[in-house]
């Protein structure tokens, strides 16, 4: 799957999540620089991209990300 | 039922809302902001705006014990207690006694338990889910001091002790889980990384769950079920199929109307009505539950049988005016999407569940459903079955004797009276949530409200128990009396039971208060008619016990001038 292709479905994740449907991120985002990007949703963004690419991801991974770009590789590296 | 992302939306949807407010404290040893976010979408789900103080994590026993913490500032009535097992694991790890880990744990709980019921908190415990750490591997629960043991018999022990107390209700986590498994339950990730036991889908149904808890005591309570006949009670259609080929019993998809009957019919034996609305020849259909020995309800079973080829939601109004209780206390179950939809638009108050296609899904449909929410179990409540069949036996008597002064002579009829106390206070909270036609006020009174009136000085409480020569009643009928000044008292409510009308009951309770009164020294009786949509019944009550009539609905009797009224009641 393409990197171009991952960030799609991510986007979708979190406009759905975040409950913004004209959100639109880019991969140098993080938790400070997306509006209700906090602990809670935080976490259901982590399950719902589980869910979406059936992957599941380290715990250490999860708390090294900075920006949604080191999601994207995170999910890239499991596909 | 909507899927948790569905459900949250109306936290920003219901943003300005003028719902009711629902005031509670949850304290609990993990992390609940989801717990918490999804209680909050669920409650507006429902119509209320749900005001929860979530103490900070872990404080269990220290905002109970000290009194000058913020959960005694929040003096909040309802509490809700969540201790996780992932935390009593950890105490268990730690402890050097593992065979009395149990006990040990359960006096601890028991302790700040007591001092919340002597607040005369409501409170809602969470018992433990499993985690079985397998150190004895198979034999786990058979090691008195492995986990899995000491966990079960603690959840044991939670459930003896809390059920003899009123004001506690257990929140069974370990059947959700159980439920729904623990892969769908939990996730060590985010235990381990943010201290959250449950994983969203776990938040979201222990949510629901605690929801109805919480709710019930507010909603109205479903009394009757009315169930279809072909495809619902048993498989196939009776007048085209005949009733050697319906399916019914242990064989194949029989099974599942089998065990569909079983729970209908142990819900009868906690006093639901059950009723029949089929289309059907009545004599095809009542065959069935006469001849087909698989059948699990018997005619005896059903309050009101109706089965014939008027359209169901005519049968259903008959069926409400025969029982005579509101639609919002019915549920219907019905295979049929068609005849469903008809019922739902034309009687929007009576709950129509969407039933599974398939049979042997129904069961555990209605499992989760859970539409048989109680505010409090109590014990009467499920011998109304024993009830009915003596009051039918009592309905025979009555045609034998004809003259009424002989039949209310012969079954001997005796009444026992006493104040409230911890023991009726249930019964007494659910006479007064249930009783509609006979209530004078139709006050509602929770168990904390009794028991608030039973530790006043201003109220004097009458609570009644009726017995004759064919079984006892129980307790059918309560009143509470304010004492407006050292001469006034006043009957802030008086319910009775309908089961007991026309027994010269009424009578025999003015008399005993009125003797009781005068003892006292008290000179005026006061009592009030406050009209309800269902309580005409005893719109003239107050005049009939020769009370005079005041302006605005308002009755008083002198004490001096009472003469007592005829009853065939006598005292126990």
């Amino acid at each position: 799957m393409k990197r171009q292709e991952i960030f799609t479905r991510v986007s979708s994740i979190f406009r759905e999540v975040l409950e913004d449907d004209s959100l639109n991120i880019n991969e140098k985002e993080g938790a400070d620089d997306i509006d209700d990007w906090d602990s809670l949703t935080h976490i259901m963004l982590i399950v719902e991209t589980e869910k979406e690419f059936k992957i599941k991801f380290i715990s250490s991974e999860i708390s090294n990300w900075n920006n949604i770009g080191d999601m994207i590789t995170a999910i890239e590296d499991k596909l | 039922m909507k899927d948790y992302k569905e459900i949250l939306k109306n936290i920003k949807k219901y943003k300005n809302n003028d719902f009711k407010d629902i005031e509670l404290s949850l304290l609990s040893d993990s992390s609940t902001q989801y717990l918490v976010k999804f209680l909050k979408a669920l409650a507006l789900e429902n119509e209320f705006n749900m005001k929860l103080w979530d103490a900070p994590i872990d404080q269990v026993e220290q905002q109970i014990f000290n009194k000058k913490s913020e959960f005694h500032k929040n003096n909040h009535t309802l509490i809700i207690i969540f201790e996780s097992t992932h935390s009593l694991l950890r105490k268990y790890n730690l402890s050097n006694d593992k065979i009395n880990f149990s006990d040990i744990q359960f006096s601890r709980i028991q302790s700040y338990l007591n001092e919340l019921s002597s607040l005369n908190k409501d409170v809602i415990f969470f018992n433990f889910y499993e985690i079985n750490d397998y150190v004895f591997g198979n034999f786990s629960s058979l090691k008195k001091n492995s986990f899995i043991f000491q966990l079960r018999k603690l959840n044991f022990l939670l459930s003896d002790h809390l059920r003899k107390l009123d004001q506690f209700k257990i929140l069974d986590v370990s059947s959700i889980q159980n439920r729904i498994g623990s892969n769908n339950f939990s996730d060590s990730a985010l235990y381990i990384n943010y201290e959250m036991v449950f994983n969203i889908n776990g938040n979201y149904e222990v949510s629901k769950k605690l929801i109805n808890l919480i709710l019930s005591k507010k909603a109205s309570f479903k009394k009757c079920i009315i169930i279809d006949l072909d495809n619902t009670t048993w498989g196939g259609i009776v007048g085209d199929d005949g009733i050697d080929k319906i399916q019914i019993g242990d064989l194949g998809i029989g099974k599942a109307f089998k065990e569909f009957q079983q729970w209908i019919k142990k819900l009868k034996e906690r006093g639901i009505i059950i009723c029949v609305c089929s289309k059907n020849n009545e004599d095809v259909a009542k065959e069935v539950f006469l001849k087909h020995p698989q059948m699990i309800l018997k005619m005896d079973d059903i309050a009101v049988f109706m089965a014939n080829w008027d359209s169901k939601v005519n049968n259903i109004r008959k069926i409400q005016k025969t029982l005579n209780i509101g639609f919002d206390s019915m549920v219907f179950l019905d295979d049929n999407n068609f005849e469903r939809n008809i019922v739902k638009d034309n009687i929007p108050e009576i709950s129509v569940p969407d039933l599974p296609k398939d049979p042997s899904n129904y069961l555990n449909f209605l499992y989760n459903e859970n539409f048989f929410e109680i505010n409090n179990y109590s014990d009467s409540t499920s011998d109304r079955t024993k009830f009915y069949k003596t009051e039918s036996e009592r309905i025979k008597y009555k045609e034998l004797s004809s003259d009424l002064t002989d039949y209310m002579t012969k079954i001997e009829m005796k009444s026992q009276l006493s104040s409230l106390n911890s023991f009726n206070i249930p019964r007494v909270s659910e006479l007064s949530q249930r009783s509609n036609q006979f209530n004078l006020r139709t006050i509602r009174y929770s168990e904390s409200d009794l028991l608030k009136i039973m530790k006043s000085e201003n109220y004097f409480t009458f609570v009644f128990e009726l017995d004759d020569r064919f079984g006892s009643h129980g307790i059918v009928s309560f009143v509470i009396l304010k004492c407006i000044s050292n001469e006034e008292v006043f009957i802030e409510n008086w319910a009775m039971s309908c089961r007991v009308l026309e027994r010269s009951f009424e009578n025999y309770i003015i008399n005993k208060i009125s003797e009781f009164l005068k003892q006292k020294k008290y000179k005026i009786f006061l009592g009030e008619y406050i009209e309800s949509k269902k309580n005409k019944l005893v719109e003239n009550l107050y005049t009939k016990l020769s009370f005079s009539k005041l302006e605005n609905n308002k009755y008083s009797i002198y004490l001096d001038e009472f003469i007592k009224l005829q009853t065939y009641i006598t005292s126990k």
